[in-house]
């Protein structure tokens, strides 16, 4: 049987596995942008409390000393801004709303709340800072006044720690999108691993093998199994059908035919005429054909059915040969051909006995049709290497070229015209070494005979 | 048009600033094309054989060496950035505060210990302690003091041999002498005891290392304190008379800082020279009149307390910081 190529449109597993690094790189993505928005928060606030922290360290050093403001800004007030990237620093004191110290052109915002803090990014001197200010009030004896500090460093650092972790969120996530595409590979083959299976099982079926699909099969397959069993029965029934039909035909042909052939003897024995005679001989000789043919049909159909169902039981078959050699010997000595048996004393096989038997008397048949009057048909049983029949003859042998074709059904050698036969006999023996797991081999002694072996 | 402008403001300013020099002086290279303006608190004297050294390397370079005190240096670069193209001062509170306002440039691709640099524009090349530095004559007989304690000790018990004779910095004047008091007073409560000593025996103030060795010498004074001993071991001709004592509690290590101008035109030329102050090639052992102890990284500073270039040198420049801390100065130093 030739496999036609199916049309492909696209793969499934190209499909899942492109769908499912699509996913993983939306969220690889998303994932970086989150990570870097929220360092970039926490950095931000770490700045924040440290500027927070000398902010509220000047202003804890603000006194009031004979009603003039002092602040005597602690060394670490400035100190604890050390960066690593040696950040800029720049502050600004104010009491009310005059310049105590600092820089006097540093923005001062505009505070919102007199209670909290305030933070803002802005920029100074062309670069960009982030200030904090707070303020105090102070009281000395009669003097009530208000103490606001602005401190605000340069982005530096923070700029530095935001690339790193960039850096690192970006090799982070290329990380893990690698890992996620290998795991997308491996989910995308193991999910289409049952698809592949069924598909390498129902590759590996014989061609006879039309039984059901068995194997549990995930549900999304369950339909397509269900099918393709339903298919299945629907060709099984519509092939025995078939095999039915033909056996029956051929087994309604035969009883005829046998009694036209014996009305033609009789004929044949009353008739003087040559040409009558001659003529009736032909018919004989066609209804010996048609008879023959019916039989193998019967034959192939019977092998068709069994092949399914073999009975097995333990066979001689020195024994089975023997017998089918005494049913020949007749017809052998109408042509002056000796059968001869070369055996083993018993070689002993397990198999279905009726279908043996029938491949058997199918080659010695065969072999019979095809040798030359006054030759000799060696028949071997040896139970070396492996058991088996092998017969040959002294005829012309096969055509070298058609060796292979042989063995399909009805089909007939170059040779084999002018000789009774359906070409159905090489097809049933090679159906039944199949049935058996067993070979059928053809070829050609030294001699040019031809040499059939039946092995198990 | 802008050049001619400079040249006028120049030109009116000049007899402002010209008071205020101590000395100016130009270098010229063998085939000198290009003069870079540095402006330094170094005397010339101890300078000179560092420009020297850095010119016979490059003889198509001039230099036009200005020196003004650090707080003159600081001053009169802030208001005329254009006016020069280095910066170098021992002052490193003012010179980081330079930086910090914008005023230096940064320099890429420089090799410098973390410790000796800030924001890539403000490189220190040499490491000088601040010491005690006596009169020889002057202390037959007595103790040699080898810590603030033991000096405090001296003086307190021979007030007659010390009154008139001790001489200091006048932290209002020189910038150094600020730096040195106020990191002093960070460490220990010992530099206020002192300077009260010091005030109660009549302490002599000097604008300049350089005048305070000169009376040193001289026998006018036979102690000073925070004196940079590398001028006083620059001075073969007093090296006899003279001692220089590292107090062994604590003494304060400067750093000589170099910063290029924001505003320069010859970055790559000024570039070339700061290269050439950070490398301490001028200190190879056959310039042996150069006198400026380099920084190496190879040395062993875990003993000494270097002053840290962080932000936090820009506390004692706060106006009322300085206001305050001058004043509780004075009124230790000054007692009459």
């Amino acid at each position: 049987m030739m496999s036609k190529a199916a049309f492909t449109s696209g793969s499934l597993r190209y499909r899942l596995a492109v769908t499912l690094i699509g996913v993983v790189a939306v969220l690889t993505l998303l994932f970086y942008f989150v990570l870097r928005a929220y360092a970039a928060q926490i950095a931000l606030q770490s700045q924040d409390n440290i500027l927070n922290a000398s902010v509220t360290a000047i202003l804890d050093a603000a006194i009031i000393r004979d009603g003039v403001v002092k602040i005597d800004i602690p060394y670490a007030a400035f100190s604890m801004l050390n960066t690593e990237t040696d950040d800029r620093v720049f502050y600004a004191i104010y009491q009310n709303s005059s310049l105590l110290s600092g820089y006097a052109d540093l923005p001062f915002p505009q505070r919102e709340s007199r209670m909290s803090n305030t933070y803002k990014s802005g920029v100074y001197l062309g670069v960009a800072i982030r200030q904090v200010t707070a303020s105090r009030v102070l009281v000395g004896g009669d003097i009530r006044t208000r103490i606001t500090a602005t401190v605000a460093q340069t982005q530096d650092s923070l700029s530095g720690i935001l690339q790193r972790i960039a850096r690192n969120a970006a090799l982070y996530g290329v990380g893990f999108f690698s890992l996620a595409v290998v795991l997308a590979i491996w989910a995308t083959s193991s999910t289409i691993d049952p698809l592949k299976r069924l598909a390498e099982s129902v590759a590996r079926r014989g061609p006879q093998d039309l039984s059901p699909i068995v194997k549990p099969v995930p549900s999304e397959m369950t339909p397509l199994v269900s099918s393709l069993n339903s298919l299945m029965t629907r060709l099984d029934k519509s092939f025995s059908q078939s095999e039915e039909f033909i056996a029956e035909a051929a087994h309604r042909v035969r009883t005829p035919l046998a009694t036209v052939r014996s009305h033609a003897e009789v004929t044949l024995q009353r008739v003087d005429k040559e040409e009558n005679r001659q003529a009736l001989r032909s018919m004989i000789r066609a209804i010996d054909e048609s008879s023959r043919a019916a039989g193998q049909l019967l034959d192939h159909a019977m092998i068709t059915f069994r092949a399914n169902q073999l009975e097995y039981q333990a066979i001689d078959l020195v024994e089975l040969a023997r017998e089918c050699v005494q049913r020949l010997t007749p017809m052998g000595d109408m042509r002056d051909v000796e059968l001869r048996l070369e055996t083993d004393t018993t070689v002993l096989v397990s198999g279905d006995a009726i279908l043996i038997q029938n491949a058997v008397r199918n080659l010695m048949d065969n072999a019979l049709k095809y040798s030359p009057v006054e030759s000799v048909i060696i028949v071997k049983v040896r139970s070396e290497p492996s058991p088996h029949i092998s017969i040959i003859d002294q005829g012309a042998g096969f055509p070298s070229d058609e060796m292979h074709a042989l063995v399909a059904r009805f089909t007939r050698g170059r040779n084999a015209s002018g000789t009774i036969g359906s070409g159905l006999g090489l097809t049933i023996a090679q159906d039944v070494a199949l049935a058996h797991d067993g070979t059928l081999n053809i070829g050609n002694t030294t001699e040019g005979g031809a040499c059939v072996t039946f092995s198990f | 048009m802008r050049y001619i402008l400079f040249l006028i403001l120049a030109l009116l300013l000049a007899p402002a600033f010209a008071l205020d020099w101590e000395d100016q002086q130009l270098f010229e290279g063998n085939n000198g094309t290009q003069t870079l303006r540095v402006i330094s608190n170094t005397d010339t004297a101890i300078f000179a054989p560092v420009i020297q050294s850095f010119l016979q390397s490059h003889p198509q370079l001039n230099i036009e060496y200005n020196v003004a005190s650090s707080a003159n240096v600081y001053s009169s670069f802030r208001s005329t950035p254009d006016a020069y193209d280095l910066v170098v001062s021992s002052a490193m509170d003012l010179q980081l505060k330079l930086v910090n306002d914008g005023f230096a440039q940064p320099i890429e691709d420089i090799a410098h210990p973390a410790w000796a640099k800030w924001r890539r524009s403000l490189f220190g090349f040499t490491l000088e302690p601040a010491s005690i530095v006596i009169n020889k004559a002057a202390f037959k007989g007595l103790p040699t003091p080898g810590s603030r304690q033991e000096m405090i000790e001296v003086l307190r018990e021979n007030p007659e041999a010390f009154t008139g004779r001790i001489g200091t910095y006048d932290i209002r004047q020189s910038g150094l002498g600020y730096l040195f008091a106020t990191q002093d007073a960070r460490v220990s409560e010992t530099y206020w005891r002192l300077t009260e000593i010091m005030g109660s025996l009549n302490t002599q103030l000097y604008c300049c290392s350089g005048d305070m060795i000169d009376e040193l010498a001289k026998g006018t004074i036979a102690i000073s304190y925070n004196v940079l001993g590398s001028y006083a071991s620059a001075r073969s001709d007093v090296a006899d008379k003279i001692e220089v004592i590292l107090p062994s509690d604590f003494h304060n290590t400067m750093m000589r800082t170099v910063l290029i101008a924001q505003t320069t035109q010859k970055t790559s030329a000024a570039t070339l020279f700061l290269r050439h102050l950070i490398s301490s090639r001028w200190s190879k052992p056959d310039t042996e009149n150069v006198s400026l102890p380099p920084l190496t990284t190879q040395q062993d500073n875990s003993q000494r307390s270097i002053i840290a270039l962080d932000p936090g040198l820009m506390v004692f420049l706060d106006a009322m910081k300085r206001k305050t801390f001058i004043d509780e100065w004075e009124s230790a130093i000054i007692q009459q």
